[in-house]
């Protein structure tokens, strides 16, 4: 246990640090003075005086070596100080609390419908392997897995918006607005755990403790609850971890496809009007969310099987 | 960015879904490089009087809302995808195999700084880290080029140092060792036979992860830049037009689906266990 989180803070580590490069280099390619677009960021782009950015020039010594000021910069990001958004003046911080809540929101409403709709389909295709169930749900998630998230939500605006009038196809705040940006990463997302869940339950049906479960007289329901509901969770939940990359990228693009005033949404924008003060929190956030949940699933998956910390 | 996925499929129809994932994709190369040279037509000549048709006579897929040729628009993004795909899918397995072998035939500090340099790029999701690197400069091609090979490398360097960690120690490679031979023959006659299966079907899924992640950037309108013809930036362009035109809007939509069925049919199913 010591190991995996010593692991994952090395992990949070590194983030922290490819952001911190790669902004820094995003900083250095400006056109203009350094020590003035610093305290544009910080003062706002109105506060800027050739005193300010002097004062900023002798206090990060960006005259010095490169290497030093990217030392500085660096130790800025880890003590959290990201400084003002170069569009709005507002603290990025700020910024982020607000839109980290909507991307959360986003998030988990997709991960409880996937896990809704992936692992169930995928159980039931694997307690007949070869019926007609296993060859649908092989041949969705094998469609579903070609078509990017960004079609997927475009062709559900398409049926559910544009044809049926059902649903809202952008915005935020009722529970209505929640269903296509969330089904458009879920589907994505039960795609694979499906399949994932679907060779576990046919590995473990095929096992010497299920059959003799069986052959001992238990129920066929019991059988499945005791002895094979929590071993086929143990890979459903380990794959969780690589869902989440989908998941994080996923929200770059759903988000700014249904207009979600979340993180990825922000980034994308932050991207374009070079705001790299936003772009380096929106960065930071999304890839710390990345390794806090990898920590949850290996937390999780030590609760599920506790053979795995011995 | 999905390259492990765990999808198996029955043993007995795994070979007949590869030909047709690669018969698949052999028809897409085909459209793509054949419609410039049967059909006449600029990807870039606007027509504005005819905007938005329906797939006709002098447009055979109809036109998009500056009365562009799709058919000639396609074509070339289908172009610009494969040729990205392939040259970063190359660079990723050249040095990424390269890197695994040499990192479990070494071991030691080598070994270190490249798991490091594998984990750094594992800290933040694939698209997010070329997000980054591509937003460094703006519309350029290059950091768009190193940043989708860098995030395939990963998988292929941590693939081929797993194979080939066991077998550096194998008997059958010290009795090689012993008998003189050198580096080149080991990797020729030891390594490679068990390296390629994986490699191909490897390949196949970092050339879809590629596709996918320009269809992805260019959909968020920080990849290829305008005019140049690109699938996901044409869905965002067209995207407004989706009730007048649905039939046009839904046409690169369908070719990326059918490029990342075909690569991943092509794969065939097992990248990792």
């Amino acid at each position: 246990m010591k190991r995996l989180i010593a692991y994952r803070l090395l992990q949070a580590l590194l983030v922290a640090f490819v952001v911190g490069l790669l902004t820094f280099l995003m900083v250095r390619m400006l056109p203009g003075d350094l020590a003035y677009r610093i305290a544009a960021g910080r003062y706002g782009y109105d506060m800027v005086t050739a005193a300010a950015a002097e004062a900023v020039r002798q206090e990060l010594g960006l005259d010095r070596a490169g290497i030093i000021v990217f030392f500085q910069w660096l130790w800025n990001l880890i003590r959290l100080d990201l400084g003002y958004s170069l569009v709005s003046g507002e603290l990025v911080r700020d910024a982020l609390l607000h839109e980290l809540g909507h991307t959360l929101r986003l998030a988990c409403t997709a991960l409880v419908l996937s896990i809704a709709m992936g692992p169930p389909l995928g159980i039931w295709a694997g307690l007949r392997p070869g019926g007609l169930v296993d060859r649908l749900v092989l041949a969705g998630s094998v469609v579903l897995r070609s078509v990017p998230q960004f079609a997927i939500g475009a062709i559900l605006i398409v049926i559910f918006s544009v044809k049926l009038g059902w649903l809202p196809a952008a915005g935020h705040g009722r529970l209505a607005h929640h269903i296509l940006p969330a089904l458009t990463l879920a589907l994505g997302m039960a795609a694979l755990s499906s399949r994932v869940a679907r060779d576990a339950t046919v590995k473990v049906c095929n096992t010497e403790y299920y059959q003799f479960g069986r052959t001992k007289g238990l129920p066929e329901t019991k059988v499945f609850l005791r002895h094979g509901l929590r071993n086929i969770s143990v890979p459903v939940v380990t794959y969780l971890g690589m869902q989440f990359v989908y998941l994080i990228e996923g929200v770059v693009v759903v988000e700014t496809l249904f207009a979600w005033p979340g993180i990825g949404h922000a980034l994308v924008h932050a991207i374009f009007g070079r705001d790299v003060p936003m772009v380096q929190g929106t960065a930071l956030v999304m890839g710390l969310m990345f390794v806090v949940l990898n920590t949850l699933v290996d937390v999780l998956n030590r609760v599920l099987d506790p053979r795995r910390a011995a | 960015m999905m390259t492990e996925l765990p999808v198996q499929t029955g043993a007995a129809s795994s070979s007949s879904l590869r030909w047709a994932g690669l018969l698949l994709l052999l028809l897409l190369l085909a459209f793509g490089f054949a419609a410039p040279v049967l059909f006449r037509g600029d990807p870039a000549q606007q027509h504005l009087a005819s905007v938005l048709q329906y797939p006709g006579k002098q447009f055979l897929l109809g036109t998009d809302h500056l009365g562009r040729d799709m058919l000639q628009r396609l074509a070339a993004a289908v172009r610009i995808s494969v040729l990205i795909a392939l040259l970063t899918t190359a660079t990723a397995a050249l040095f990424g195999v390269g890197a695994g072998m040499l990192a479990a035939m070494r071991g030691g500090w080598l070994e270190r700084a490249f798991s490091l340099l594998a984990d750094t790029i594992l800290a933040l999701p694939g698209l997010l880290l070329v997000l980054l690197l591509v937003a460094i400069t703006p519309g350029a091609y290059w950091n768009l080029y190193m940043g989708i090979s860098l995030v395939l490398w990963v998988e292929f360097y941590r693939m081929s140092r797993a194979i080939v960690e066991p077998l550096a120690c194998s008997s059958g490679v010290q009795a090689s060792r012993l008998l003189g031979f050198g580096n080149w023959y080991v990797i020729r006659r030891h390594f490679w036979p068990e390296l390629r299966a994986s490699i191909l079907t490897l390949s196949a899924f970092a050339a879809a992860t590629s596709v996918l992640s320009v269809a992805a950037l260019g959909f968020v309108h920080v990849g290829v830049r305008p005019p140049t013809p690109e699938l996901g930036q044409m869905m965002t362009e067209l995207l407004p037009y989706y009730q007048e035109a649905p039939y046009i809007f839904l046409q690169p939509i369908l070719l990326l689906i059918l490029l990342v069925l075909g690569l991943n049919l092509l794969a065939g199913g097992k990248a990792h266990e």
